[in-house]
């Protein structure tokens, strides 16, 4: 492996010194503030140092990398070894929803949340075998680079930047949220304050060193944040099971919810809303009955993810970076190993977490509950408090209806909720402010070089020098980070469900290009550009069709007693205009009235198998599901359609030249250099 | 802005001369192995889950085996299918000669 990583930088030759030295140096510094905080320094002080200290070791990072080579700006010199990619391409992609989010969700859900789980890790498998190696020998430097040359020129690019576009703004906004999340709470700051103090962090790593200093950062980062999210497990772990293994222990934490879980509803309690009663039970609906919908919904939704991933292109885009084609591959396994990491121990999070909440909190009066629920009573960006107690019945005792607890607090309470030194606490807000700020930089650089590589160079001003290529790059960087706090700061928590749509958009819209663009040779420049506007405009309509016009959906697509439902439930939303409020009472008080919706028949093809169209009340919104599928999924349907119409605009349309054939071909082969079918495609 | 681009048509030294013949043999084996690790893919991603409650009656150490399935099964499948496809892909390119120049 090491004799393509170009020995002759004293950087590459020494990673692994100097990051097992950074490794340890980052364990004294957390033994360090233990000490402290042990002599008595305010817990403030200790979060404040993890902050500071963390983002101070980012910012040195990106300052020494910092380059003026294009080549080292986009994609890191090609000299990173597979396994420090892999590390890279895991900080990369774990993002704020994956370290304080998602143990969170698996608390709420139970089984269904594992869909998250498998969804995620699952998409590296397309990206292994059908993309990376490929999109790699091609060796150019970002997705709609390939695009470009694969499908004859500009317009396959420009719709390749809009759906890169629209996936990742919505994605990197939702970090800088994550970051405002976190240092609200451990530096007592403003929303807005915090997010602003996020972007500066954010920014000194990219914008100096484009993806070379980004890459060494995000290695920093993951190092930081898988030790920040093993040690508190590890310590639940020993506090639950006495062995320090929680992958393995936490089999008896789900045993025990199972007997408790049984033990409250046999007194007659029922569980919070949004959070699953039968926590090991799969595809069961709120009576804990087998429900169609709960199952079709989960593969639904692992699909969409899955596909996502391996569409998402700032994940591809980290295996331009690799020496080769060889090590391209041995990176995505690596990739994956890194962030198994993580994800098998989220399950054993929630697991222990709830445990411990249903052990010491259910069952207590409301008089005498520990201290960490009082730290965790603020306010959220979400309007509510992290964590809530609703007495019900007014009885004072605390039920199991009771406790309302935000699915991101579950990861970053933990420490409080085992009783752990506040040290551990600090630990986790670097990790969970390491995972945002990496994803961040990743995204914010796919679409700095997406504006400024294939925007601007490539179809605006061919002739730009390399030294204004880089400036203008910077700049893009500079307006897109602002636009993108600007966004968090003004909106707030109310956009993070924006993400899960960046995994369906990216999917139905990118996937099927790109993979048929290498596996079938007779894909025409036609058929890819119909395919990725057709997948993209259907998915992209279909979100928001059914999220924002709920009711109009459901008057399209539904059976007229679903729209009654639906009519009935818009016209008790609290917070709907008055005007949608009077036109669904409207509807509701001449009920005789409702026809049918116009393709009623093809929103019922399935309702004989218990998935008809119907609606759910959530973010304040009726919202439409097509089959009961939820828009989390919506890519189920722009996915197919993108591979048909690629199929089939191939076959109506005159097959490529010989030139683009012997291009595909020359991808294919890892041995020898790519012939371009339109050399002004070629790298400078 | 030219929406369609027309460069003239490339000289095609840069490449590695590859006889036609083992590029297609090489392809042949190449596709094989990937709808091989999708086959895999798709058992443990979508396959055994389709199974979970009945696999749920199994308890191994406290998991119900279905939720284990899920929660860390499929996830191990993927990790030890990946680098099997890594070396078995570099076998498959040392096989045919057209793996890269070290």
């Amino acid at each position: 492996m090491a004799d393509t990583t170009g020995a002759k930088d004293p950087f590459i030759a020494n990673l692994n010194k100097i990051y097992v030295g950074y490794t340890g140096g980052f364990a004294f510094f957390v033994v360090i503030l233990g000490i402290l905080e042990q002599m008595g320094v305010p817990d403030r002080i200790i979060g404040y140092l993890f902050v500071f200290l963390t983002i101070g070791v980012y910012a040195y990072i990106g300052i020494i990398s910092r380059t003026q080579v294009a080549s080292e700006y986009y994609v890191a010199g090609r000299r990173v070894p597979a396994i420090y990619n892999g590390m890279a391409t895991g900080s990369d992609w774990m993002s704020a929803a994956s370290f304080i989010g998602m143990a969170g969700s698996l608390y709420a859900l139970g089984y269904g949340g594992l869909a998250f789980i498998l969804g995620w890790t699952g998409g590296y498998m397309l990206v292994a075998i059908l993309l990376a190696p490929y999109l790699r020998k091609f060796g150019q430097y970002t997705v709609p680079d390939f695009l470009g040359a694969r499908f004859g020129g500009n317009w396959a690019r420009a719709i390749g930047v809009v759906i890169l576009i629209t996936a990742s703004f919505v994605y990197v906004v939702a970090q800088i949220v994550g970051v405002g999340i976190i240092t609200q709470r451990f530096l007592e700051v403003s929303f807005t304050t915090a997010v602003f103090l996020g972007l500066a962090g954010i920014l000194v790593c990219s914008m100096l060193g484009g993806m070379r200093a980004v890459t060494w950062t995000q290695v920093a980062q993951y190092i930081i944040l898988i030790i920040a999210y093993l040690i508190p497990a590890i310590l639940m772990s020993v506090k639950i099971s006495g062995v320090p293994i929680p992958q393995l222990m936490y089999g008896l934490a789900l045993e025990r919810i199972e007997v408790l879980e049984a033990g409250f509803r046999a007194a007659g309690m029922v569980p919070p809303p949004g959070v699953t009663g039968w926590h090991t039970s799969p595809f069961v609906g709120a009576n804990g009955q087998f429900s169609m919908n709960a199952a079709v919904n989960f593969f639904a939704l692992i699909f969409c993810l899955m596909v996502g991933t391996a569409a998402l292109p700032h994940v591809l885009m980290r295996y331009f970076t690799t020496p080769s084609v060889r090590e391209a591959r041995a990176s995505v396994a690596w990739s994956l190993f890194f962030i198994f990491l993580l994800y098998f121990t989220a399950p054993a999070y929630a697991a222990f977490g709830k445990l411990e909440i249903y052990q010491t909190v259910i069952g207590q009066p409301i008089a005498n509950l520990p201290e960490w629920i009082k730290n965790w009573q603020i306010i959220s960006p979400y309007g509510t408090p992290w964590v809530n107690i609703v007495d019900v019945n007014r009885d004072g005792i605390v039920q199991w209806g009771d406790f309302r607890i935000h699915p991101d607090v579950v990861v970053l309470a933990t420490p409080e909720i085992a009783g752990l030194p506040y040290v551990i606490a600090g630990l986790v807000a670097a990790g969970g402010l390491a995972a945002a700020l990496s994803t961040a930089d990743g995204l914010l650089l796919a679409l700095a070089n997406a504006l400024s590589h294939d925007v601007y160079y490539k179809m605006i001003n061919r002739d730009a020098p390399t030294a204004r290529r880089l400036v203008i790059s910077r700049l893009l960087l500079l307006i897109v980070a602002v636009a993108a706090a600007w966004t968090a700061g003004s909106m707030g928590a109310d956009i993070l469900f924006l993400v899960a749509w960046a995994f369906s958009i990216a999917a139905a819209g990118l996937f099927a290009a790109l993979v048929m663009g290498v596996w079938y040779k007779k894909t025409t420049n036609a058929a890819a550009c119909w395919g990725m506007a057709v997948g993209y405009l259907v998915t992209f309509f279909y979100l928001i069709w059914s999220e924002f016009f709920g009711l109009h959906f459901m008057e399209t697509f539904a059976t007229k007693e679903a729209i009654l439902r639906a009519a009935t439930a818009t016209a008790a939303l609290p917070l709907a205009s008055a005007e949608l409020k009077a036109y669904a009472a409207g509807l509701v008080a001449n009920a005789s009235a409702i026809q049918d919706g116009s393709l009623a028949w093809f929103g019922s093809l399935w309702a004989g198998s218990g998935l008809p169209t119907d609606h759910v009340v959530l973010r304040g919104r009726v919202v439409g599901r097509l089959w009961g599928l939820n828009n989390i999924s919506g890519g189920v349907f722009g996915v197919p359609l993108s591979f048909l119409t690629i199929y089939l605009v191939s076959k109506f349309t005159t097959a490529p030249s010989q030139a683009m054939q012997n291009f595909v071909e020359d991808i294919r082969i890892p041995r020898g250099g790519v012939r371009l079918a339109d050399r002004r495609e070629a790298v400078d | 802005m030219p929406l369609v681009e027309s460069g003239p048509e490339p000289e095609s030294a840069t490449s590695a001369a590859v006889d036609p013949a083992i590029a297609r043999a090489y392809w042949k084996k190449t596709s094989n192995l990937m709808w091989t690790v999708l086959a895999i893919w798709f058992v443990a991603g979508f396959g055994v889950h389709f199974f979970a409650q009945t696999l749920n009656s199994i308890h191994i150490m406290g998991f119900p085996l279905g939720f284990y399935m899920a929660a860390q099964g499929s996830l191990i499948i993927f990790v030890v299918a990946l680098f099997w496809f890594s070396k078995r892909q570099n076998e498959i390119d040392e096989e045919f000669g057209v793996q890269e120049d070290a």
